[in-house]
This record gives structure tokens, sequence and C-alpha cells, in this order.
């Protein structure tokens, strides 16, 4: 018997808009598996069990009164902490917003909220997005549905992990380095980010403006897709966002799921096989094992050559500080969060300097510093510029392959989810885990990551990287993918209850 | 030999406005030295000639109608402030008591 928790979103949607199933009903159940089971997992930073089941009843109604609804109505879903949410807790994990309450939804809240969708809460993530674990969370960290005593990645552990142990079918993470496929890589669950402007960042509390992409966690592509469509669009409050149609990627897991990628190419970057040493050989067995179910679903595999790659990690860790310590310097206890240091005696900058002293994690400061050092006069050439231009260079080997090939395959993730306090001591350890993630952040493109297998019981994703507004090929090959496989690797993860 | 010192990572802090113990600065300065090192490699990267890319969807030039919209309403956004006082922001004084 399936439970309703294990029913994919689309099956859930159809449930609730033909009768079958009410949405109070859905809701109650993932609240319920919540009580169960985030005890254990700490997915959540906040539960909104009221607002939740209140947008349930409205649309339940509405499904009695005959309305026609949209293709997530009435589906629950959960948002990262980094995304504002109007009259909810907004912390993006830091001390510094602890209490604040946002007067506003971001764009796609809104989006969500036209589109229906019960809000569960708000899931925990590595302070403001920075890191890859969840372990700099300022509250505490997320565990791995999988081995609660591993990591769930990050910096979108919280939802990568609230769709894995089957809190929620569907969640929103936000990808600047890898924030969403990375964690969905180690989770075995499905993360997508899209085209760099396909959706609205207002309401983004801001990481690296020129990189942060917000976007669906699901447990598969076809889920993704759904909630791709509801949350993309061109927003006049975001003047990045791109004015163009939105790629159609519920057409493209559609046709994907049929299991024919007769035609296609797929991209395999030279220097990322060159520098096979940074993964671990059960990733590179697992991927590559998927990589032979492509070709025997004729996908062509096509050598691409992309010299720059090399350099991206580098160049992310100039560029995303820099803009960061731009960003973070609105945190200065005056308008939103924490005050410290306000005892009549210290001057104002002597109380923001304790406040952000106070409210910012060790991550947060480390890059902070960094990215007042990359900007710093005299240093400005030798760094952020000279990493603007090697940017350029990514682009370019990108722009370049796409030339030869559909879309770009890799593992997702050099190692699968490491114990906790594994890297936190050597930042550069950490940061390793993005090194495949980071190049389609540079260049702006889509890339998803879907679930290829196991290494020593743990999951190991695949990532499909596509041209700028090309988000439907990876959808179409992220589900052919799943087509090879009898259960859905997200539906084999253990059950939590009772560690 | 090291990139940085705790020295500078302690101006940097200051410019920063981050009020870091000893302890951190200690961590951070060993630690920062690592990531700067890497980041050294970019220097083999021939970038002559080349633009650098400050977004990834190249744009110009963003326009909109001028039309007013409503703003957020004043006590919303007061009400998430730590201090507020006559329907604005309260803020420690800014000038020494002699200035």
């Amino acid at each position: 018997m399936t439970r309703i928790i294990d029913k994919t979103a689309a099956e859930l949607a159809a449930a609730i808009r033909d009768g079958d199933l009410t949405s109070v009903a859905v809701t109650t159940a993932f609240l319920d598996r919540i009580d169960a089971v985030d005890g254990t997992v700490k997915a959540f930073l906040h539960v909104d069990r009221e607002g939740a089941l209140a947008t349930a009843a409205e649309v339940d109604a509405a499904v009695a009164a005959g309305e026609d609804l949209g293709p997530l109505a009435g589906v629950p879903i959960a948002i990262k902490d980094v995304v504002v949410t109007k009259g909810l807790p907004t912390t993006a994990a830091s001390k510094i917003l602890e209490g604040w309450i946002p007067p506003y939804d971001a764009t796609i809240v809104e989006r969500i909220k036209a589109a229906r969708m019960p809000i569960l809460g708000k899931t925990n993530m590595d302070e403001f997005a920075m890191g890859s674990s969840t372990e700099y969370s300022a509250y505490f960290p997320t565990r791995n549905p999988w081995d609660t005593g591993r990591i769930p990645g990050g910096s979108g552990g919280g939802s990568a992990a609230a769709v894995a142990a089957k809190m929620a079918p569907l969640a929103i993470g936000t990808d600047t380095g890898g924030s969403i496929r990375q964690p969905g890589a180690v989770t075995g669950t499905f993360g997508a980010k899209p085209t760099y402007g396909g959706n609205s960042r207002y309401g983004l509390i801001a990481f690296s403006s020129s990189l942060d992409t917000p976007g669906p966690v699901s447990r598969n592509a076809l889920d993704g897709a759904l909630l791709h469509e509801v949350i993309s669009g061109y927003d006049p409050r975001d003047s990045t966002s791109i004015d163009a149609p939105v790629p159609p990627v519920v057409e493209a897991a559609k046709a994907g799921a049929n299991g024919d990628l007769t035609g296609v190419k797929l991209g395999v970057v030279k220097e990322f096989k060159e520098g096979a040493d940074a993964a671990e050989p059960g990733v590179v067995a697992a991927y590559e094992a998927g990589v032979e179910q492509l070709v025997k679903l004729g996908a062509e595999i096509v050598e691409v050559s992309c010299p720059s790659f090399a350099y991206a990690l580098p160049t992310y860790y100039l560029i995303a500080p820099s803009e960061a310590s731009s960003n973070l310097a609105r945190y200065d206890g005056v308008r939103y969060g924490l005050r410290a240091g306000d005892d009549g005696k210290h001057s104002l900058e002597e109380v923001m300097s304790l406040t952000r002293e106070a409210g910012f994690g060790p991550e947060v400061k480390r890059r902070i510093i960094l990215g007042t050092y990359a900007l710093s006069a005299g240093y400005v050439d030798a760094f952020y510029r000279k990493a603007q231009k090697v940017r350029t260079l990514i682009r370019q080997d990108f722009e370049k392959a796409f030339t030869q090939v559909d879309a770009i395959i890799s593992p997702t993730t050099p190692f699968i989810a490491f114990a906790f306090g594994a890297r936190t001591g050597d930042p550069y350890q950490m940061y390793l885990a993005d090194l495949y993630t980071i190049p389609a952040n540079m260049y702006g493109g889509p890339g998803v990551s879907v679930p290829v297998g196991l290494s020593e019981g743990m999951p190991v994703g695949l990532q499909v990287m596509g041209p700028v507004l090309g988000d439907d090929i990876t959808y179409r090959v992220a589900a052919a993918l799943e087509s090879t496989q009898d259960v859905l690797l997200a539906d084999t993860a253990p059950e939590t209850e009772g560690k | 030999m090291s990139t940085i010192s705790r020295e500078e990572v302690a101006h940097l802090a200051r410019l920063a406005r981050l009020e870091v113990t000893d302890d951190e600065l200690d961590a951070f300065a060993g630690q920062l030295d690592v990531i700067l090192q890497s980041m050294k490699t970019l220097a083999e990267v021939d970038t002559d000639g080349v633009q650098p890319t400050s977004h990834a969807v190249p744009l110009v030039n963003v326009f909109r109608e001028d039309q007013p919209q409503p703003s957020l309403p004043r006590d919303a956004v007061l009400a998430g402030g730590p201090d507020t006082a006559e329907d604005r922001f309260r803020v420690p004084r800014i000038l020494d008591e002699e200035a």
C-alpha cells in the first residue's frame, strides 16, 4: 500500500484535482511525517502547520466548487530559509536575522501562493547559503536521512533532507555554486539550478547576486519540472531576470520518461576526467554505470575540452565572497534582526562591529574578509578583476562545447555524503564539494542533479548541464535516466523513525 | 611563504566592521592563506584582451516606466528593527561627545 507521503507531487496533484484525496489530508500527512522524523533529521527551522492547513482547506473548497486549479494546487512545499516569506520567520540560518519577520513575499513565493500550494515551513541551510554541509547553520546541523551520522549537503541540506525523508514532496532551494545540486546528489533527490535569470531573485536574501538562482528540489525530474514552471518567468522587480518564454521543462521531462535519447549528443569534459583523482572511485563507478545506461537509450557520448574549468573553483571563491562582502554590509544592526553592544557607551560604528561579530558565524566572517581582501585597492586587479576575466573564458568554453553537444554530463559532486566534522577544519576541503557544479554558475546555464546509484550505500548524483535557456534538455536527459531505474532511488531511502 | 598576515586579517576585519577575537584571527589567517594560495593559480591563465564578466547573462540598460507603486507599510517595516522611536529606526550616537 502506498502511503500519501510516498506519492510523487504529480500523483498528489492529480488525486487532489480528481477529488480522490483532499489537500488537507495530504498536507496533514506531511505535517505528521515532520512530527515523526524531524526530531532526528532536523530539516526545518520553522513549521507553519496552521498556515499550511488553511491554504489546503481553501484548495479543497475550490475543488469542491469545481474551480480549475493550477498543476500543483494543494501540493505542499517547503521553502529554504534564505527566501523571504511574509509573516513567517526568515533568518537565512543566521543569528543576525533571528526573530525577523519579513513584511513581504519573494516573487517566487507569490507565485507558489498563486499556484495554491500550502507552505509547510522554512528549511535549514548553511548560514547565508555559504557551505556544503549545513554544518554552518547558526542553529543546528541537518542530518542525512540515509545515514544520520553524515551531512545532507549544503547549503540547501534542509530542503534536500526534507524531500529525501518524505517530509515534503517538493521544496525550494537556491544555487550559487551548487547548493541545490550537491545536496540533491548526496541525499538521492532531484535538484535543478535553472538558467540564471530564468526566474526572479526578488526576495532572495542576497549572497552573490551574479550567481544566486532559486530552483526546485523534488524526488524526480517531472515533479521538479512542474515546480520549475510555477516559479519561473520574467519579473520586472528583478532587472536581471530574462524576458523570454519559460523553457518547456514539463514537456521535456515527459518526453524523457519514454527513455529514448536517440540523436542526443552528451558531452563529457576531458578536463574533469583528467582531474578524476578528485572524485572517489565509488562515485566514478556509479556515474559511469549511469553513462552506460544513457548510451543504451541512444545517446552519443562526445568528449569536449573545457580547459578553463580547472580554474572555476578559485574563480568562484573570489567572485562570490567579493559580492557577499558587499551584500552583507546591510546587516548593521539598524533595520532588522540583531543589535549587540548598544549600552549607551558604544558608538554606532562600535555597535555595528559588535553586532556583526555576534551575529555572523565563522564561514560568513571568512568570506567577508576574503571578499574585502579581493576588492581592496592593490589587489582588485590581481584577484577580483582577474577572476571576472577567467569567468569569461569559462563561459566561452561552455559556448564552444554547446556547438558540439546538446548537454554536458558529469558526476554532481566528487564524494558521497561525509561524516559531520570531516571538512569543517579545512575550508578548502569543504569547497571541493562544488568542483563540478561551480562551472554552470559561472556560465549561467542550467544544471540538474539526478540520482544515478549508490556508493557505500550512499546516493550518487549525475549532473546534466545545458545551454542558457536550454533547461528542457537537462530535464529530458534526467527523466530518461530515471526511466532505467526499476524503483526511483529517492524511494529507497531508509526510514528514519526511532533512530 | 604565507600570503596574508595576522595583521592584514585584522585590518580587513576592521574595514568590514567585524570585531573579531584573537582566536578567530589566528584561525582565519591560516585558513585564508590556504585559500589564497589556490587562487594564485589564476595568474597562470592568459587573460590578455579578455573582457570581464560581471553577470551571467549580458544585459544593458534595463529600464522600466517610472510609475508610482505602493510601498511597504511603514509600521510593518519598522517592526523588524531592533529599536525604533517616533516612526524611525533609532541608532546609537554617531558622533563623539566632543565632536
